[in-house]
């Protein structure tokens, strides 16, 4: 429809992009089949300069950097390409970044050995591969350069894209020398630089994306577009463990531009799909589609219930995670004890992008577009769906508008559910399979519901002498591709945040009732951390006041053994001015939490008006080893604080007799711009190695705000939301 | 057939009337620049401007608009306003993911165009109705304020 037109708006940016004769004759339509193709650089005649995966140059001079790991808003591609351009001495202009095909063998996540991206892994992975990658193509270019001048390579500099031998005045730029450098072998061991040379790692670069994203060119699943493609929208069954009974299609099919109407089924999804010309038709002819649905088997209870049942779970011993000292001996003779339990709903992660994935069925091969974060994962789940090897399965990655985790499905549940949408029509054309946002919100896979209850015993001079803590609440690992990680019975994902409790505590024991339920459930972003963190920094703020001390005191005396913490919690300290008077213009609270190998502390400063109370301003120090762009690191603190915010006011997704409760935006409030504070933020100077940014910061804003409003109003807060316990800011 | 006047052409679509605009310009005229997030109004990621005004695309039927100017993130820069707002938004680095980016800059650019000088709670007003996910709020603040200037 019209494509000759769209032609003429969408291709002209892109023109000025690509170059070289292949790529002109490409159709917009089929642009999005080359993923990161207005960034990347084919060059001219002359075949590229590829000495490894991750690095390629053009003759026109482009580097373009091939990135193992989505970017979904972290800034993969930005850090990523920034390792390479550091060591290869580029100039940043002429750095692309382009997504990696398919393919463990070569573009493994190094800390999973699968290809996929998540954990905050991705530059900590990638910090000497993509280095390397970058320091052999220099290494490679010198050589070429030394050939062709006859001079000795170490004569030659490299400097923002020139290569220099000064001493003769010779110059050249990489695109020169592709030819000679493409010829020579490949060096078997290179020197990366002295960190105090580098000149792009540690310095805030423009992020890549930053144009593509403030122009509407960049291309997400859902802006893929392909001839002849057809598009489905689903009826999903309104319980978990429903299936389909019967459908009527008729009215279905009288809808204009509908082209078929067919059932589904998945290892984790069922339920009828209407494939149409464009989505408006598709989603009229599934508003007029009759399911009946067979609910012998359908979950039929409600958050109440199960809130319940957790809480007498709690009560009861479970399977043991870790062991100290002997808690339970201990609790039984301290000269006094406290006990809290904490209530954690189920959340969804709702990214901005519904979920969505474009797939095109073959003969014996099939093809997909999607913002994918866990390629090694749905080729095999794919493979297995379509009875085809998994190296047959063709990923083209590309933008995805948010994940925070939902689209690294442990069962590749959407991008499955495309293709037997396809399979069941006898689809060959592409289909673009797009969940609206109600079914974004209801089809499951939600971070779990979960409850902790900590009992402490106290001595006569108020120390902590046991710390007995027990987690209820479903695995996230449990039957997936990631169950080897469960040892012992213990899923790490459940209890990650106080299986590492650093608090010096004599006696402590921590337990895990892992129930079952058939909600689905998966990693939301900062995983176990997002309740673990609450319940013992809110336990430490009941700890404190019962005991008289001060929150940042206490913190500092138990944490001494950790000097990262300790220099984490006196940088926020000083930036908070904790230490200075306090007023109703001034209540502050304190987390601090260490997660994917990062630690980070935050101070939530709240004020009292006649109105009630705001949040006026967060401190967060972060102390995440090297910080390679701090600028993109800043802004994931700044992302966490606000993603993290909305979960704690007003995120739940709740059951009602099975059902759903919620919908869309309305009914799931996010925070919006004049709800969002402003926030400090501080990285610790550091030579470490780089560790985990893009999800630390979420999981410690609940705690430091809930520590704020227990100061504030003098009762604990002890389940989240707050909007479900009353509390709303102004 | 229904003729649509965007971005200054005047473009056809074969489409039923009550196809929100949304869904014509994404699957039919290819401008792909503009966002589905809730379908609803509630998240501002499809917001375009109609003569002028910010509107969601999302739920407003195209026969509703066909005598309208209607401009997208695609011709935003041609104005002095959207460019000036596109540049701050990169000085800024607001865009994280950037899915929601594109109704970001419309909202920015029809207040800038109708306020040089927004207070933060022009800004709130203007802004409430678009959801970031990533949570740029702040840099989205900055970037307008930087817009702001560099207009004056």
């Amino acid at each position: 429809m019209n494509l000759r037109r769209v032609e003429g708006i969408v291709n002209v940016s892109r023109r000025d992009v690509l170059r070289g004769g292949t790529a002109l004759t490409l159709s917009v339509a089929l642009l999005p089949a080359l993923p990161g193709c207005a960034d990347a650089s084919r060059g001219g005649a002359a075949a590229p300069f590829e000495p490894n995966a991750f690095v390629r140059i053009t003759d026109d001079g482009i580097v373009t950097v091939i990135s193992k790991h989505v970017e979904l808003g972290q800034g993969a591609h930005t850090g990523l390409a920034t390792l390479v351009a550091e060591e290869l001495d580029a100039d940043w202009s002429q750095i692309r970044v382009e997504d990696a095909p398919a393919d463990a063998q070569r573009y493994a996540n190094l800390a999973f050995r699968l290809q996929g991206t998540g954990g905050s892994t991705s530059l900590a992975n990638s910090y000497e591969q993509f280095r390397t990658a970058g320091a052999t193509a220099r290494a490679m270019l010198v050589a070429a350069a030394a050939n062709r001048w006859g001079v000795a390579a170490d004569e030659i500099t490299v400097t923002a894209g020139r290569i220099e031998h000064a001493p003769s005045g010779r110059s050249a730029g990489f695109g020169e020398l592709v030819a000679e450098a493409a010829q020579l072998p490949v060096p078997g061991e290179v020197r990366l630089k002295d960190p105090a040379d580098f000149r792009l790692i540690g310095r805030p670069v423009t992020r890549v994306d930053a144009r593509a994203k403030s122009t509407g060119t960049a291309i997400f699943t859902q802006d893929v577009r392909l001839p002849g493609m057809l598009t489905a929208v689903v009826a999903h069954p309104p319980r978990f463990g429903a299936t389909v009974k019967s459908f009527d299609a008729i009215a279905a099919k009288a809808v204009k531009g509908v082209h078929d109407v067919v059932a589904f089924e998945t290892p984790v999804h069922r339920g009828v799909a209407v494939i149409a010309r464009d989505f408006w038709s598709a989603r009229k002819g599934r508003d007029a589609l009759k399911v009946e649905w067979d609910e012998t088997n359908a979950f039929k209870r409600s958050s109440a219930d199960l809130l319940a049942e957790y809480r007498a779970l709690s009560a009861k011993p479970g399977t043991p995670v870790r062991r100290e000292g002997d808690a339970d001996a201990a609790l039984a003779r301290a000269a006094r004890r406290l006990e809290a339990i904490y209530e954690f709903p189920f959340l969804a992660h709702a990214p901005m992008e519904p979920l969505n994935c474009v797939v095109r069925l073959g003969d014996g091969e099939c093809e997909i577009w999607n913002g994918d974060q866990l390629q090694t994962g749905d080729q095999a789940a794919l493979g297995k769906l379509l009875g085809i090897p998994p190296e047959k399965v063709k990923i083209n990655t590309v933008y995805a508008g948010g994940s925070f985790g939902r689209r690294g499905n442990a069962h590749s549940d959407y991008v499955v559910e495309a293709a037997a949408i396809a399979k069941a029509a006898g689809l060959t054309v592409p289909l673009k399979l797009v969940w609206t946002r109600e079914d974004d919100m209801r089809a499951g896979f939600y971070r779990p519901m979960y409850v902790h209850r900590i009992e402490a015993g106290l001595d006569r001079a108020g120390r902590i002498v046991a710390w007995r803590h027990r987690i209820v609440g479903q695995s996230l690992v449990a039957g997936t591709l990631f169950a080897p990680l469960i040892r012992d019975g213990v899923d790490p994902t459940s209890v990650e945040g106080v299986s590492n409790l650093p608090y010096a505590v004599p006696n402590l024991s921590v337990d895990l009732h892992t129930t079952e339920l058939p909600v689905t459930v998966q990693f939301w972003r900062a995983v176990g951390s997002t309740h673990t963190a609450f319940a013992v920094e809110c336990f430490i703020d009941e700890i404190a006041r019962a005991t008289g001390a001060d929150p940042y005191t206490l913190r500092r005396e138990l944490l001494a053994a950790h000097p990262r913490h300790v220099a984490v919690l006196d940088a926020v300290a000083e930036r908070s001015a904790w230490r200075a008077a306090r007023d109703r213009n001034r209540i502050l609270g304190l987390a601090i939490h260490e997660s994917f190998g990062s630690v980070v502390a935050q101070v939530a400063q709240l004020a009292r008006t006649d109105a009630g109370v705001t949040l006026e301003k967060v401190f967060c120090v972060v102390d995440c080893g090297l910080a390679v762009n701090p600028n993109v690191v800043a802004m994931q603190m700044e992302s966490g604080i606000g993603y993290g915010l909305s979960a704690a006011l007003s995120g739940a997704i709740t059951l009602r007799d099975g059902i759903v409760e919620q919908s869309n935006f309305d009914d799931y409030p996010v925070v919006r711009i004049d709800q969002m504070p402003d926030i400090d933020v501080h990285i610790m100077p550091s030579t470490n190695r780089p560790s985990g940014v893009g999800e630390p910061a979420t999981p410690v804003i609940a705690p430091a705000l809930a520590n704020a409003l227990a100061a504030a109003n003098g009762r604990p807060v002890r389940a989240l939301p707050l909007a479900a316990q009353g509390i709303t800011l102004t | 057939m229904i003729s649509l006047n965007v971005n200054g052409k005047v473009l056809d679509a074969d489409v039923e009337p009550d196809t929100p605009l949304l869904w014509v310009l994404r699957d039919h005229l290819g401008l792909t620049g503009t966002k589905f997030g809730c379908g609803k109004a509630l998240c501002g990621a499809c917001t375009v401007h109609i003569d002028g005004q910010p509107t969601r695309s999302c739920v407003i039927p195209v026969s509703a608009v066909t005598g309208s100017k209607i401009t997208t993130i695609e011709a935003i820069a041609e104005t002095p306003v959207g460019r000036a707002v596109q540049e701050a938004w990169i000085a800024e680095s607001v865009p994280q993911c950037g899915y929601c980016q594109s109704g970001q800059i419309m909202s920015a650019t029809a207040l800038l165009a109708s306020n040089r000088k927004p207070t933060d709670a022009d800004i709130d007003a203007a802004m409430s109705g678009n959801v970031c996910r990533c949570g740029t709020y702040l840099r989205i603040r900055a970037a307008i304020r930087r817009a702001a200037e560099s207009l004056a």
